[in-house]
């Protein structure tokens, strides 16, 4: 059901909270051997709060959201769940505090079903590095999600939930999205707030939205976004009604293409595809523009610079002395948190870990940090000449569809790559979107990115939906919710 | 210090800024507290949270940065210190690091040698140059006694992470431990003036480390820095500089080298003890906060603050000199507090002769309050009361001589000084008429007297005012007395 179903099932009364609650809690438990898309169903908390949403049935209504089920990234702060952020170094840590996109997602009105698995503190692009185990991707349980957020791109994808929150430091919402034939939306940096959410990459990571289509993304969206006190890094930029942006309408509208990012490396069942979006648009009316970004191909370079380095002082505080986690009889505070670092974190974040802590260490600084910094400016002002010419760009998500589960795992480059149309949003803080466009020779979803300049998630919303009406999305994963369609 | 020597110095103050609230979270900065009461999830670091800049930490280190002549950059950058540490709840301080909040700083301190028992001989004006003062957090504390399994555990209290410090680094300006000390207790008693810090060593809200190298006089490099750390009074900072510097002068005269280190002062043995040597110094691998904006510092912000601003102590010490005559003894010595220069003014104020106010405030006010163990604010004479004396002695109603006794009987009792004045019958006879009564009653006392001055002998003229003197009861005005004498004797 997505989330104007569940409003007009809720209204004729065939549907309460408690049902629409059972109703997910049911798919969630009852898929989660098959995906392992959660790490946490809090069902006694996702009744009780349905319990209290239709004892307020008066109120209920006008919220945006209401009774709606939502899963949340595990990474992403809910009191009294768990927060393991896919990482052995937190198990069973319970915050005891709420992210504020989980306090404005309570204030609409929904239901929290649990938490869902992710890489290891959000690194990775295909959840194989979560200390809990690998998620499946409901078109193919031998492929991989995509990651980090892949928990929460394969419950919506199964239909568990209409949306779930993911976060997106190089691609971590649009990737998995892609993969899972379902939308991603990273906001712009700034757009929606941090606080809550455990860092990865701070200057680099966004909590995004992930639904089943344009409309429900853009009114999750709508809700967790806007300033917030807590976050300094939040801007006070006014949030428009997305929803109300949903028109259709491309004529007059500029698609740039970036031509290099259609070249090698690019799966040529991806490539047909986004070509063929770009001439839906056109056949929309839309202009298709060439625009260059000529230090995209640095990207992937100056992301693994600036997102270690972040990582590494990111994750110093998980050092054994709190969070339950610690390496006993040590003889020395050294040795408890070497060993506590050695046995709790995972081998890829060990890796980014001693990445990040190389590129910021005297001597290193100014050839690695800095300078990634100074092409960071650039790739800003690449996308900053783009938008003067288009109003939104236009390329794959993913180089690939979905990949097989330990496929890439023996080699770090390889995976890396799969952020490489991704991580240039993250860094030049811009939104992106990623939006199903066809199906691979081997029935495997295909999404297509589309990217604009800051604060102009409204356009799009808008650009995203009008190809959505054009080119309906009809398939569906093999692994779905019983009696969803 | 050694003859053919010379010591090079430099300071490191960290002092709390006096905020209500901690410098990224609303918590409370009160001292004294249950262990861990004053957190929450952004003073713990706990994953997700995020720190937002307390403006009011902003404007008092604005006020601090003002009162030092340090110069408040428009963008200062926040930054990270990576280091782990158990009290170092997120494995990194935000401090500042390539653009700080405020540097090149001029400070004009007075410093004094001293003789073998620490007095002050000369004071002398010195100019220090302060590199910067930087805005940080503090970490909280590690726990090591008081509490169950102290020989398998550790304890750690984190009240204290997060209170705002403001780090104030001088250039090697310092040659000798003196030096140190008297630019210690400037800085000390400027942050206190301007209300940015209580700076007070003992509750440590103010911190001190020093850099400190010997060198053969007339050379110019530098020798090898020891840095001392744990000095946890003004005096123990001198103390252990003095013990450094002669330790580095035998050490390097008996054929030996200094070694670069970190150095704890031990005041129980009276000597500093090492405590890591450069080879486990620490890579702080500091890199911009991304969590926090540039701190944008405008010109009308530093306006306000200095609106704001009580004046300085250097500015005020300047204006005693030219508004009210004092010399810069006396003015050093009444701006040294902010509470002693407002009662000198208001005192002076109330007397109508400054130089006046000055002298009995330095040479009896003082005094009394230094024997009674007060500070001005607290004196029981009340600066206007003490000018109302002043004024009594200038105007002829008292002498001088009485006025240090009703000063005295003003301090014991808190009455005004005309109300003892009064009481006692001090009050001096200045009114002509009466004195030209007394005059005259014991010139018709006295004709034998009378006719032998009138003859000549002009020395019976001291009769004559101690005549007048006894017939007052010592009272009258004693120019009075000789002016009216002189006119009545004369006549015939
Ligand atoms: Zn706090």
């Amino acid at each position: 059901m997505n989330i104007e179903t569940i409003k007009t099932r809720l209204a004729g009364g065939e549907l309460d909270a408690r049902a629409v609650a059972e109703r997910a809690l049911g798919a969630a438990e009852e898929l989660n051997e098959t995906l392992g898309a959660f790490l946490q169903i809090d069902r006694a908390g996702a009744l009780a709060r349905a319990g209290e949403l239709d004892a307020d049935r008066g109120a209920s209504p006008a919220r945006a959201l209401n009774s709606v089920p939502v899963a949340v990234k595990d990474n992403i702060c809910v009191r009294g769940l768990q927060a393991s952020s896919g990482s052995a170094i937190l198990r069973d840590y319970y915050p005891p505090y709420n992210a504020t996109v989980i306090e404005r997602l309570r204030a609409a009105g929904t239901i929290i079903l649990g938490k869902t698995n992710c890489d290891e503190f959000a690194m990775g692009s295909s959840n194989e590095n979560s200390a809990y185990g690998p998620v499946r991707n409901p078109w193919d349980t031998k492929r991989v999600p995509g990651g980090s957020s892949g928990g929460s791109a394969a419950a919506v994808a199964a239909r568990i939930v209409p949306i779930a929150l993911g976060s997106d430091t190089g691609g971590s919402v649009r990737q998995p999205a892609s993969l899972c034939g379902i939308v991603g939306v990273k906001p712009t940096y700034g757009r929606v707030s941090r606080y809550g959410l455990a860092a990865f990459g701070s200057s680099l990571d966004q909590i995004g939205v992930f639904a089943t289509n344009t409309t429900d993304a853009a009114l999750a969206l709508s809700v967790i976004a806007g300033r917030d006190p807590r976050d300094a890094t939040t801007a006070d930029v006014a949030v428009p009604d997305y929803v109300s942006q949903l028109t259709g309408e491309m004529q007059g509208a500029r698609i740039g293409v970036p031509r290099e990012l259609f070249g090698e490396g690019l799966d040529a069942d991806v490539r047909a595809s986004v070509l063929a979006a770009i001439e839906t648009y056109r056949a929309l009316g839309a202009e298709v523009v060439d625009v260059e970004l000529p230090h995209a191909k640095y990207a992937i370079a100056v992301y693994y610079i600036i997102a270690t380095a972040e990582a590494s002082s990111n994750l110093a505080r998980y050092d054994g002395v709190r969070y339950g986690c610690r390496a006993e009889e040590s003889r020395t505070l050294r040795e408890m948190y070497r060993r506590t670092r050695e046995e709790g974190f995972g081998v890829e974040v060990k890796r980014r870990i001693m990445l990040g802590t190389y590129v910021l260490s005297s001597g290193y600084y100014d050839a690695y940090y800095l300078k990634a910094q100074k092409v960071r400016a650039l790739l800003k002002q690449d996308f900053a000449r783009a938008f003067e010419r288009c109003d939104a760009i236009i390329t794959p998500t993913t180089p690939t569809t979905a990949f097989l589960l330990g496929e890439k795992t023996d080699d770090p480059l390889a995976m890396y790559l799969n952020d490489v149309y991704t991580v240039t949003a993250n860094l030049a803080g811009i939104p992106g979107i990623s939006v199903p466009c066809g199906l691979s020779q081997t029935n495997l979803p295909i999404g297509m990115q589309l990217l604009g300049a800051h604060w102009s998630e409204s356009t799009l919303f808008r650009f995203a939906h009008a190809y959505e009406r054009a080119q309906p999305f009809d398939a569906r994963p093999s692994v779905m919710a019983k009696g969803e369609a | 210090m050694k003859e053919g020597w010379e010591a090079v110095i430099g300071l490191e103050i960290h002092a709390q800024l006096n905020t209500e609230s901690k410098i990224f979270c609303g918590c409370s900065t009160r001292f004294g507290d249950e262990p861990n009461a004053n957190t929450c999830p952004v003073c713990l670091g706990l994953p997700g949270a995020l720190p937002v800049l307390n403006r009011r930490a902003v404007e008092l280190g604005a006020r601090a940065a003002l009162a030092l002549g340090l110069r408040i950059n428009e963008e200062s950058i926040f930054a990270r210190k990576n280091y782990f540490y158990p009290d170092l709840p997120k494995g990194y301080q935000i401090s500042q690091y390539d653009r700080p909040f405020s540097e090149h700083g001029e400070l004009e301190i007075v410093t004094a040698t001293r003789d073998a028992a620490g007095h002050a001989r000369e004071w002398r004006p010195m100019i220090i140059r302060i590199t910067r003062m930087h805005l940080e957090e503090d970490a909280g504390k590690n726990v090591h006694e008081g509490l169950p399994e102290t020989d398998r555990y550790s304890y750690v209290d984190l009240n204290r992470a997060g209170t705002p410090l403001a780090e104030i680094v001088t250039e090697p300006d310092f040659r000798t431990s003196w030096e140190a000390y008297d630019y210690v207790n400037h800085v000390r008693r400027a942050l206190q003036w301007v209300g940015a810090s209580e700076a007070d060593m003992e509750k440590g809200n103010l911190r001190c480390e020093a850099n400190v190298s010997v060198r053969r006089a007339g050379e110019e490099k530098f020798g090898t820095k020891v840095e001392l750390k744990n000095l946890n009074s003004v005096r123990f900072m001198q103390k252990a500089i003095e013990y450094e510097i002669e330790r580095h002068i035998e050490l390097i005269e008996s054929g030996g080298r200094v070694t670069q280190e970190t150095r704890l002062w031990d005041d129980r043995a009276n000597e500093t003890r090492v405590m890591r040597s450069k080879e486990e110094a620490h890579d702080y691998r500091y890199f911009p906060e991304p969590d926090l904006p540039p701190l944008v510092v405008t010109a009308a912000f530093i306006e306000e603050v200095t609106a704001q601003m009580p004046e300085l102590p250097e500015a005020r010490r300047r204006r005693f000199m030219e508004e009210y005559g004092l010399s810069f003894d006396d003015a050093s010595q009444f701006t040294a507090e902010r509470g002693l220069a407002d009662y000198y003014e208001r005192a002076a104020r109330a007397a109508t002769n400054a130089r006046a106010a000055a002298n009995w405030i330095r040479s009896e006010l003082l005094r009394e309050l230094e024997a009674s163990g007060r500070g001005a604010e607290e004196s029981p004479v009340k600066a206007e009361e003490l000018g109302a004396l002043v004024r009594l002695i200038d105007e002829g109603k008292i002498s001088g001589k009485q006025g240090k006794e009703v000063l005295v009987e003003m301090f014991a009792s808190g009455k005004s000084a005309a109300v003892i004045v009064e009481e006692q019958g001090l009050a001096q006879v200045s009114d002509a008429g009466e004195i030209e009564g007394i005059v005259d009653e014991v010139i018709a006392a006295s004709p034998k007297q009378l006719e032998q001055y009138r003859a000549g002998k002009e020395t019976l003229f001291g009769f004559f005012v101690g005549q007048v003197m006894k017939a007052s009861k010592g009272k009258a005005n004693p120019k009075l007395v000789n002016e009216v004498l002189q006119e009545r004797l004369r006549k015939s």
